[in-house]
C-alpha cells in the first residue's frame, strides 16, 4: 500500500488548499469536492498521505465512520482512494511553510522546489504534536533513550528497529498504552506505566486490552522524578505523590531501563494558525473555530487534532467535512452568513469545539470533561438540550447534537455546556 | 634541527581552548594535530557554559584568568569579524542590591579601569529602570560595561574547529590519549610519542587542553604538578516568550567563589539563567538537580522577579576545570615540549583567544619556528541558514539542489541539504547535528526529525542506523528487532603508521627548518 500520488502538475490557482492528510486533511478535501469545489490541493510532509494512522497500525478505527474496526493504515487506505478517484491534486514529501491572510500558500518540495500557490480558501489539519521531557521538567542526566512514545511508535511500526530493551513508560496517553503492548509483543521488557494523575488518560478499553491482558503494572499517582545514565539511559527514579501532585520524595524508589517512553499529553501542531493571525483558544490549544470550523481569519479553516486533540479518527474525519465543506462553500461563492452563538465550556467541562453554532444548521458538538463521573451523567446545552449517558472520563471525547428545532426558541448569544451527574428525577430522557 | 617525521604540534582536547589554539597555529606551516577524546569536538564543557564573552572587569589581572580576560574579549572581536558566528555586544549591568555591595562595585569598577576596559558607567536607579524595566525595584545602583557579549559558543568552537581544518590542521575524534611514552634515554630531545586505544602519534611540541582531565594527561607526562578539581554549574534556559525580559547580561556582585547567578540574554534571544557552583568528585556529573533549580531561581528572582521555574524549557550542567592553584596552569613543564593549557575554569571561554596567543609565544619560545603562510585563509566558508533566507533566495537554492526543499526539521526548518553539509564538516552524532543544524532543538524535540537524521548520518558515514549514537560512547538510539547487533570494529588500520606503529606527519609537509 502506497498513500502517494504526485499532482500532474501543480496548478498556480486552487479552489481549496489543505495543509495535512491526515485523517483531517483527506476529508476536508472530501467535503470540498462534494460542495463543488473544481480543484482541490492536498499537501502533506510526510512520504505518503494518512498522517498518524499510518503508524497506528492496531484495529480500533472506523467504528463510526465504516461500521466495522480496521486498522489505522486500512482507515487510511480508504479515504485516501476515495481522494483519488474525487481528482484531488495530493502533493505528498510537501510542505506548506506559510500561509498569507490573503490566502497565498508558500510551499516547498523536492518535486516542486520553494514555491507559492493562490487559494481561494485553506483549511489547516496539521494534527497535534507531542509533549517532550521539556515539558515536564525531570531533573537528571541526558542520555539517548528518552523519547516521546509516538517517536517509539514510528521507529517501531513504520521503520522497523526497537527504542530499546527494557522499558519504562511515563503516562498513560493512549500512545503509550497502544506502545506497551506493542513492545511486550516484539520482545520488549516493560516494566511499568507510571501515571501522575489518580486515574488513567487513555481510553479504557485500552488499558484493559494494552496493560491488564499483558499483566504489565500501571502506577497511578506516581511519577519518574530522576533520569540516570551517562551515555545511554540506565535508570529512573520513580515516587508515588501526594494529593497536590508534589512528590513523596522518602517513598522513591529506582526502575532500571534503558528506555523512558513519554506518553504526556499532545498538543496542537498549531504553528501555521498562530501566524496567519488566528485567535487561539488557550484550553485547546488550537484556534477558535466557528460552526463552520472557520477560524478568525476570514478564509482559513481549520479541523482534526490541530483544532483539539480527538480521541478517535472516525470524529476527525466527520468535523474535518464539515470543514471542507465549509472552505468549498466559500470558494465556490455559495456560502452562508453564520451566527454566532457561543458556546462556553461551563461545569466540568474543558473545551468546547466549536466555540460558535449558528441556529439554522445542525451541528455537532464536541467537549472533554475535566474530572470522571463515574455514573449517570446529564450533558447539558443552557436550557435548550440535554443528554444523559452512563459516565464521562477525560480520556473520552463527548458530543452534542444540535439539531436547529432545539434552537428554534433561543435568542440569546449564548450557551453554556455542563457535564454534572444526573440526580435520577427530572433527567431520565435521552432526547438525542 | 634537520627534517623530522613526528607531527610538530599535537593539541590533547578538542575544546575552545584546543581548537583556538590549532587555528592560529594553522596561519604557520606547521602539521598541527588535535586529538578529542569524544565523538565530536566541543562536547566537553565548551559547549555547556553561559556563552558570555565577558566585559573584561572581573578578574584580578595578578592572576593569570584575570590578565587574560580583557585581551580575550578583544580577541573574540577579530575572530568574530573573521568567522561570524553569533557574537551580540549586549554589555552587563553589574547591580548591588544594598549598600553594603557598593563597595564592591567601585572596587571592579577600579579594577577594569586599571585593565584599560573602556566605557565603564555608573548608573543611577532610574537610568537602570529604563534601561532595563523588569530589573527588582530592590535594585540601587549598577555598573554598565559595554563590552560583555555573548555567543553561541558551540557555533563558535564549530567553525573555529572548521576553519583549523580548511587551513590543514587535522582533528581526529574518539582518540583519547591514555599514554605519553617516557622520554627515550638514546634521544632525550627526541619527539614525545602519545598512545591512543587505536593508534600512536609522534610529536614535537604537545599542548595539554584536556580540560577536566588535564592533571591526568600531565601524569602520563610525568609532570603532574597539579590536580584538577571539578565544579559543577547548572542553567536553566527559559521559554522565547520572554525573550526580552532583559536585553543586558545582569550580574549580582559576586562572592568568593562565583560570579554568581546570572540572568542572560542570549544570542538565540532566550533567556538563560545560571550557573551554580558546586564541588563535584565527579568530573562527568552533568546532572541538573531540584537544589540547584531552587538555587538559581531563588537569585535569579531576585534580580529579575517575573522570573519563573515555570518557564524552563531546557537545562543542562557544565563542570569547570578548577586547577589547586585556583588559577590557568600556562606554559611550559619540565618535560621538554610538553606544554600545559590546563585549570581553563571561567572565564575560559572569554580568555580562549588570548590563551592561544599566548601558548604560541609559549611554543615560539620553547623553540618551534613560525614562517607564516602566505596563503591562510581565516574567513570561515559558512552553512547556509536556509529559514532565515528570503523566498527568492530559497526557491534558488532549491532549484540548484532539490535537497534544499527537503525538509528534515520541521520546528526550525532545516533542510536535508544543510543537514548533509553538517555531516560533511564532521558531524558524526544526533547532538553533532543538533548542534551544528539546530535540528532537534525546536518545540517537538526531535519527534519528527530524529529519524531523518538517523537515515542521513549512517548513509554518509556507512554505518547501521543501530550504531548512530546521541554523542558517542555508549549513546546509541535504537536497536535491532533481532537484538543482535554487533558493534562495528573500530580498529582498522590507520594510514602513515610505521612499523613501530607510531604514526608520522604525512610525507611532503615540510617541517620548520630550524
Ligand atoms: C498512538 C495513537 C493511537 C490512536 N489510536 C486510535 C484508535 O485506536 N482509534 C481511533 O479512532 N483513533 C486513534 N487515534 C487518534 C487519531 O489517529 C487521530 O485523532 C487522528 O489521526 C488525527 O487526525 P489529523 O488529521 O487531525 O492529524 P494527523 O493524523 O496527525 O495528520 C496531520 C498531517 O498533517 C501533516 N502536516 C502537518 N503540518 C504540515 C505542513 N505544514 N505541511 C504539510 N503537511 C503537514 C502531517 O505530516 C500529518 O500527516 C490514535 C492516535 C495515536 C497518536
Ligand atoms: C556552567 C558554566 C558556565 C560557564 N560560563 C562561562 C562564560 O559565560 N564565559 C566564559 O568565559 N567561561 C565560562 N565557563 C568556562 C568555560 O566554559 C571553560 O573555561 C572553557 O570552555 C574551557 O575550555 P577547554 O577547551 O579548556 O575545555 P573543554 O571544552 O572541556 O575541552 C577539553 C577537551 O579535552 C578532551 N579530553 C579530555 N581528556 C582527553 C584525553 N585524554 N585525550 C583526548 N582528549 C581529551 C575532552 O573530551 C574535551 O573535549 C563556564 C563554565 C561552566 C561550567
Amino acid at each position: 500500500m502506497v498513500l502517494t500520488a504526485e499532482p500532474r502538475n501543480l496548478a498556480s490557482r486552487y479552489d481549496v488548499v489543505i495543509v495535512g492528510a491526515g485523517p483531517a486533511g483527506m476529508a476536508a478535501a472530501l467535503g470540498a469536492r462534494d460542495r463543488g469545489a473544481a480543484r482541490v490541493l492536498l499537501v502533506d510532509r510526510e512520504v505518503e498521505a494518512g498522517g498518524i494512522l499510518l503508524q497506528c497500525i492496531h484495529a480500533g478505527f472506523g467504528l463510526h465512520a465504516f461500521d466495522e474496526e480496521i486498522t489505522g493504515p486500512e482507515y487510511a487506505q480508504r479515504f485516501f482512494e476515495q481522494v483519488l478517484e474525487q481528482d484531488v491534486d495530493v502533493l505528498t514529501d510537501g510542505y506548506v511553510m506559510d500561509v498569507a491572510s490573503g490566502g497565498r500558500v508558500k510551499l516547498m518540495s523536492p518535486s516542486v522546489g520553494v514555491t507559492g500557490v493562490d487559494a481561494g480558501a485553506v483549511v489547516l489539519a496539521m494534527g497535534a504534536r507531542e509533549r517532550t521531557r521539556g515539558a515536564i521538567r525531570i531533573p537528571g542526566d541526558r542520555p539517548s533513550g528518552v523519547m516521546t512514545a509516538g517517536l517509539a511508535q514510528k521507529l517501531v511500526n513504520l521503520d522497523g528497529y526497537l527504542p530499546g530493551r527494557r522499558a519504562v513508560i511515563l503516562g498513560s496517553g493512549d500512545i503509550g498504552l497502544i506502545m506497551a503492548r506493542r513492545l511486550v509483543l516484539e520482545g520488549v521488557e516493560v516494566v511499568g506505566v507510571f501515571e501522575l494523575l489518580s486515574h488513567p488518560s487513555g481510553l479504557t478499553r485500552n488499558v484493559v486490552q494494552c496493560l491488564d491482558d499483558f499483566d504489565i503494572p500501571l502506577h497511578l499517582s506516581t511519577t519518574v522524578v530522576g533520569i540516570h545514565g551517562r551515555d545511554r539511559l540506565e535508570r529512573v527514579t520513580v515516587a508515588p505523590v501526594d494529593d497536590d501532585r508534589v512528590p513523596i520524595m522518602a517513598k522513591a524508589w529506582d526502575v532500571d531501563c534503558d528506555t523512558l517512553l513519554l506518553s504526556i499529553g499532545l498538543i496542537p501542531d498549531a504553528e501555521l494558525a498562530r501566524t496567519v493571525g488566528a485567535q487561539m483558544d488557550p484550553l485547546t490549544g488550537g484556534p477558535v473555530v466557528s460552526g463552520t470550523m472557520e477560524t478568525t481569519v476570514p478564509g482559513v479553516f481549520a479541523a482534526g487534532n490541530v483544532v483539539h486533540v480527538n480521541d478517535l479518527a472516525d470524529w476527525v474525519s466527520m468535523e474535518a467535512r464539515v470543514a471542507g465543506d465549509g472552505a468549498g462553500a466559500l470558494a465556490t461563492g455559495a456560502r452562508r452568513p453564520e451566527q454566532d452563538i457561543r458556546l462556553l465550556p461551563g461545569d466540568n467541562v474543558a473545551y468546547v469545539v466549536p466555540h460558535t453554532i449558528s441556529s439554522d444548521r445542525p451541528h455537532t458538538v464536541s467537549f472533554r470533561v475535566r474530572r470522571p463521573i463515574h455514573g449517570p451523567t446529564l450533558l447539558r446545552l443552557s436550557d435548550v438540550h440535554q443528554r444523559k449517558v452512563r459516565a464521562v472520563v477525560p480520556a473520552e471525547m463527548v458530543t452534542l447534537k444540535v439539531a436547529p428545532r432545539l434552537l428554534e426558541g433561543f435568542h440569546g448569544d449564548v450557551l453554556r455546556v455542563d457535564a454534572i451527574p444526573a440526580t435520577d428525577d427530572r433527567a431520565g430522557e435521552d432526547p438525542s | 634541527m634537520g627534517r623530522t617525521l613526528a607531527h610538530d604540534v599535537v593539541v590533547i582536547g578538542g575544546g575552545v581552548v584546543g581548537v583556538t589554539l590549532a587555528r592560529v597555529l594553522s596561519r604557520y606551516h606547521l602539521d598541527v594535530v588535535v586529538l578529542e577524546r569524544d565523538a565530536e569536538v566541543g562536547f566537553g564543557v565548551s559547549k555547556a557554559n553561559s556563552g558570555i564573552i565577558h566585559s573584561g572587569i572581573h578578574g584580578d589581572p595578578a592572576t593569570v584568568k584575570g590578565a587574560l580576560e580583557w585581551p580575550g574579549n578583544v580577541g573574540w572581536l577579530r575572530l568574530r569579524d573573521d568567522l561570524g558566528f553569533g557574537f551580540a555586544q549586549v554589555g552587563e549591568l553589574l547591580v548591588a542590591l544594598a549598600e553594603d555591595e557598593l563597595p564592591t562595585i567601585e572596587t571592579i569598577e577600579a579594577q577594569g579601569r586599571r585593565k584599560g576596559v573602556p566605557g565603564l558607567t555608573r548608573w543611577e536607579p532610574e537610568r537602570i529602570r529604563r534601561a532595563q524595566p523588569n530589573l527588582s525595584r530592590e535594585v540601587i545602583a549598577a555598573l554598565w560595561a559595554p563590552t560583555a557579549g555573548v555567543v553561541n559558543p558551540y557555533e563558535a568552537v564549530l567553525l573555529i574547529a572548521d576553519n583549523a581544518v580548511r587551513n590543514g590542521v587535522t582533528i581526529a575524534t574518539e582518540q583519547p590519549v591514555i599514554a605519553i611514552d617516557p622520554p627515550d634515554p638514546a634521544d632525550p630531545g627526541g619527539p614525545l610519542v602519545l598512545r591512543t586505544p587505536t593508534r600512536a602519534l609522534a610529536a614535537r611540541y604537545v599542548v595539554n587542553a584536556a580540560g577536566l582531565y588535564a592533571d591526568e594527561v600531565a601524569r602520563m607526562a610525568g609532570v603532574g604538578t597539579f590536580t584538577i578539581t571539578g565544579r559543577k554549574g547548572e542553567e536553566y534556559l527559559l521559554d522565547k516568550r520572554l525573550a526580552g525580559l532583559v536585553t543586558s547580561i545582569i550580574f549580582p556582585c559576586p562572592t568568593a567563589t562565583s560570579k554568581g547567578t546570572l540572568v542572560t540574554p542570549t544570542f538565540d534571544g532566550t533567556i538563560m539563567v545560571g550557573p551554580t557552583a558546586e564541588a563535584t568528585d565527579d568530573k562527568d556529573d552533568t546532572t541538573t538537580t531540584p537544589e540547584g533549580a531552587a538555587q538559581v531561581f531563588a537569585a535569579a528572582k531576585r534580580l529579575v522577579p517575573a522570573i519563573s521555574e515555570r518557564d524552563v524549557i531546557a537545562e543542562f550542567a557544565g563542570v569547570r576545570a578548577v586547577a589547586d592553584t585556583e588559577d590557568f596552569v600556562l606554559g611550559a613543564t619540565a618535560r621538554r615540549g610538553f606544554i600545559n593549557a590546563a585549570g581553563i575554569q571561567s572565564p575560559g571561554l572569554t580568555a580562549a583567544p588570548a590563551i592561544a596567543d599566548h601558548l604560541v609565544e609559549v611554543l615560539h619560545d620553547e623553540g618551534l619556528a613560525l614562517r607564516e603562510k602566505r596563503d591562510w585563509r581565516p574567513r570561515a566558508e559558512h552553512p547556509v541558514r536556509f529559514a532565515v533566507l528570503s523566498t527568492e533566495e530559497q526557491a534558488e537554492l532549491a532549484a540548484r539542489d532539490p535537497r534544499f526543499a527537503q525538509l528534515v526539521c520541521r520546528c526550525e526548518l532545516i533542510t536535508e541539504a544543510e543537514i548533509v553539509d553538517a555531516i560533511d564538516r564532521g558531524a558524526r552524532t544526533l547532538d553533532g547535528v543538533k548542534f551544528r543544524t539546530r535540528a532537534g532543538m525546536g518545540r517537538c524535540q526531535g519527534g519528527f526529525c530524529t529519524w531523518r537524521c538517523l537515515e542521513l548520518l549512517a548513509e554518509r558515514c556507512g554505518l547501521p542506523i543501530t550504531a548512530v549514537t546521541k554523542r558517542g560512547g555508549d549513546s546509541w538510539i535504537v536497536c535491532d528487532r533481532s537484538d543482535a547487533a554487533e558493534a562495528p570494529d573500530p580498529t582498522a588500520e590507520a594510514p602513515g603508521t610505521t612499523a613501530s606503529g607510531i604514526e608520522l606527519a604525512a610525507a611532503g609537509v615540510p617541517a620548520d627548518g630550524g
